[in-house]
């Protein structure tokens, strides 16, 4: 039975939170996604992003709180959700000793799509995701981003309206991450699906992204556009400077200048400073090193990135929270 | 039930791609029966016997003559002669033979007066099986010595006629039905225990979990297609261990019939036990590691290799609590007795018993979430 969710919402969460025993992997979330939005959940391993959406595509029960997907709700109505979503799961769920049309044609069998509507899908979605050529091919013998294009071919078998993606590149190479986003970039634009992804690559939620919410340690931390993420985190520029020799007062002199906002000493008289006027700061560094007959060695320029939203918001890096302890930590048969 | 033959589809076309699977299935069953039929259950022949004549006189000369028409005839033992009693025995101590006669000083005399002599048979019972076969004709031996030449008039001695009601049964014949019960245990355990953890441990579950498949159709899917291969492993074994051990009249069709009944049922009752065994486990080791464990459990308290008359109690009892013995009671009785159906109704039973209670615990233990 479809609930009372708006129409205009492809996922509403409302306060979902997943135990295993004593470890909290997903706490007090709750967001909504719109239709036809590309909506990604940035954070390192192992802060719930596979949870989440484990209990999205209805594999693993919410402890508490509900969710709704293309209306139906999770719980009470799993198997209305899965004929709406397709799933690329982060491990290769296609079967190894199968062909590529094998893989294809068996899902659409366990979606009810029989005889020539099967074949003729079938043949579809290969020649969609640049297959065609390998249909009679084993999974085993494909490249890593063939394989991971055979895996979003299966997830869309069945025309969904919405897609989950769980961190569809790690482990490609940078070519077939490019081939990926290409493709998940079409997803939306030409066919105008809700979709959902996990990553913990920066670069590839700031690509992808309409909305990016970033998790740490099983909670949403900050969820936006990644414009307005990166508005929010004071100093829209970083810079990076090199001095030599060093200022004589180190970083007191950086803070002196009108434009910066704040100065980190990275050690051998290189110093990061974080500023809201990134060309004034610039200008500002080489009258300095001018004043005061020092060399400029190395200066650039940064524009904020969702690495520093992720710093500002978790007051850790994403490789820092990477570690293999902590809260929401993957662990057999619990979340990842 | 559309969506549970999509995971037969699957099973069916890795089966047929991975022949090593089939092959290993049929490995074990048709090794057993080819070398355990032969190996045991065969005729004792050629044991060498030692005889020491320490008599010389007609009467002992006679009971060389019967030792030496065994070693031409039945072969059960081959004579050699020995003029040392120590030279003999020491010869047995070393295994150089089976077994050493002695007759007696005095044999013809004593017989000759009615004093009842004693022809000596000393035997090797580290080995039981020669030790018995050497026994057993030699005292067969001895009857003929002691027979009257002329029947007396007095009184009609009693007789015994032996008759065997089927053809001759030789054991590898005997040991066909275990092996076809084991070949469709094998599959089971490779085909269907082990692909789903396998299933599991790599992942793959996750695929047809978020699919509308329900529970009731995952079950169907995989304990249909597990039934399908151990059918074909069960049915091959029986085929060419029906060649091999020469059943007679192997192809008649009402009892080919009922043997693939009895194939059908026990595969689904053990592939819905492995099933059952496997519904919780994720650890792809498990499987692997009480394989021999519950080979040995149900295989041999079954009746399979040695008749459940000569078990002890304790092992009596676990023999009715395994479906094994059901299998291997009706696959005996069908292909050596071809007594019909009727005379299996306790085996189909006991088998669709089994069939309920491990579908229904599995039911219960599955789990349609990771």
């Amino acid at each position: 039975m479809a609930s009372a969710a708006s129409p205009n919402l492809s996922i509403d969460v409302e306060d979902i939170t997943k135990r295993f025993g004593a470890l909290v992997a997903v706490e007090h979330v709750s967001f909504s996604v719109k239709a036809g939005e590309i909506f990604g959940l940035l954070g390192p391993n192992g802060a719930g992003k596979s949870t989440l959406i484990r209990m999205l595509t209805t594999l693993v029960p919410p402890t508490n709180g509900t969710a709704t997907v293309a209306g139906y709700d999770i719980v009470r109505d799993p198997d209305a959700v899965r004929c709406r979503i397709g799933v690329i799961p982060q491990n290769m769920t296609s079967d190894p000793e199968l062909t590529c049309a094998e893989n294809i044609g068996i899902h659409a069998r366990l979606f009810g799509i029989t005889g020539t509507q099967r074949r003729e899908r079938t043949a579809e979605l290969l020649k969609a995701v640049g297959l065609q050529d390998r249909a009679n091919a084993l999974a085993s013998t494909l490249s890593g981003g063939m394989r991971r294009r055979l895996e979003i071919a299966r997830g869309l078998v069945n025309d969904p309206p919405i897609l989950f993606l769980d961190e569809p590149t790690t482990g490609l190479d940078p070519a077939s991450r490019i081939s990926v986003w290409e493709m998940i970039t079409h997803l939306r634009a030409q066919q105008g699906r809700t979709l959902f992804l996990t990553t913990h690559y920066m670069d590839e939620a700031d690509r992808l992204c309409d909305r990016v919410a970033i998790v740490d340690k099983g909670r949403i931390v900050a969820l936006d556009t990644p414009v307005a993420l990166k508005s929010s985190v004071p100093g829209a520029s970083r810079i990076e400077v090199q001095f030599e020799p060093d200022l004589p007062n180190g970083a007191a002199d950086l803070e002196a200048l009108p434009a910066v906002q704040s100065v980190r000493p990275l050690g051998s008289a290189t110093y990061r400073i974080s500023s809201d006027r990134g060309p004034a700061s610039a200008q500002e560094l080489v009258e300095l090193a001018r004043e005061r007959q020092l060399e400029l060695k190395s200066l650039s320029v940064e524009s904020t990135s969702l690495d520093d939203v992720f710093l500002h918001y978790t007051g850790h890096g994403l490789a820092e929270a990477d570690a293999p302890a902590g809260a929401g930590q993957a662990k057999k048969g619990g979340p990842r | 039930m559309k969506r549970a033959l999509a995971l037969v589809e699957r099973d069916m076309r890795k089966f047929r791609r991975s022949p090593a699977l089939l092959f290993a299935s049929l490995v074990l069953p048709l090794v057993q029966l080819v070398i355990l039929g032969n190996a045991f259950g065969g005729n004792i022949k050629n044991v060498n016997l030692g005889v020491v004549n320490l008599d010389h006189g007609p009467q002992s000369a006679d009971v060389i003559e019967r030792l030496r028409a065994v070693g031409a005839n039945a072969r059960t033992f081959l004579p050699t002669d020995y003029d040392d009693e120590g030279a003999a025995v020491r010869d047995l101590r070393r295994g150089v033979l089976g077994a050493v006669v002695i007759i007696p000083q005095r044999y013809s005399r004593d017989l000759l007066e009615r004093h009842q002599p004693h022809l000596a048979l000393i035997t090797d019972n580290t080995d039981r099986s020669v030790a018995g076969a050497v026994s057993q004709q030699m005292s067969d031996l001895v009857a003929s010595i002691n027979a009257p030449q002329v029947t007396p008039r007095e009184r009609a001695q009693a007789a015994l006629d032996v008759v065997e009601v089927y053809p001759y049964i030789n054991y590898i014949k005997y040991l066909l039905p275990g092996s076809v019960t084991l070949a469709i245990f094998v599959t089971a355990m490779i085909g269907g225990g082990m692909l789903f953890i396998d299933d599991k441990a790599r992942g793959l579950h996750e695929g047809y979990m978020v699919t509308p498949i329900t529970k009731w159709e995952l079950i169907a899917g995989f304990n249909l297609s597990g039934v399908i291969k151990a059918m074909l492993a069960g049915m091959t074994v029986l085929v060419l261990g029906g060649v091999i051990a020469e059943v007679p009249n192997f192809f008649e069709p009402v009892r080919l019939a009922e043997l693939t009944m009895m194939a059908v049922l026990t595969s689904v009752a053990l592939i819905g036990m492995m099933f059952f065994i496997m519904a919780r486990i994720s650890d792809p080791l498990v499987p692997r590691a009480i394989f021999g464990v519950l080979n040995t459990l149900l295989f041999f308290p079954s009746g399979a290799v040695y008749p459940i008359a000569g078990f002890p109690g304790w092992l009596r009892w676990m023999s009715v609590c395994d479906p094994f013995t059901y299998a291997v009671h009706g696959f005996r009785t069908l292909l050596l007795k071809d007594s019909g159906i009727t005379a299996v109704t306790t085996d189909i039973f006991a088998l669709a018993l089994t069939s309920v209670v491990v579908l229904s615990g599995a039911t219960l233990l599955f789990r349609r979430t990771l």
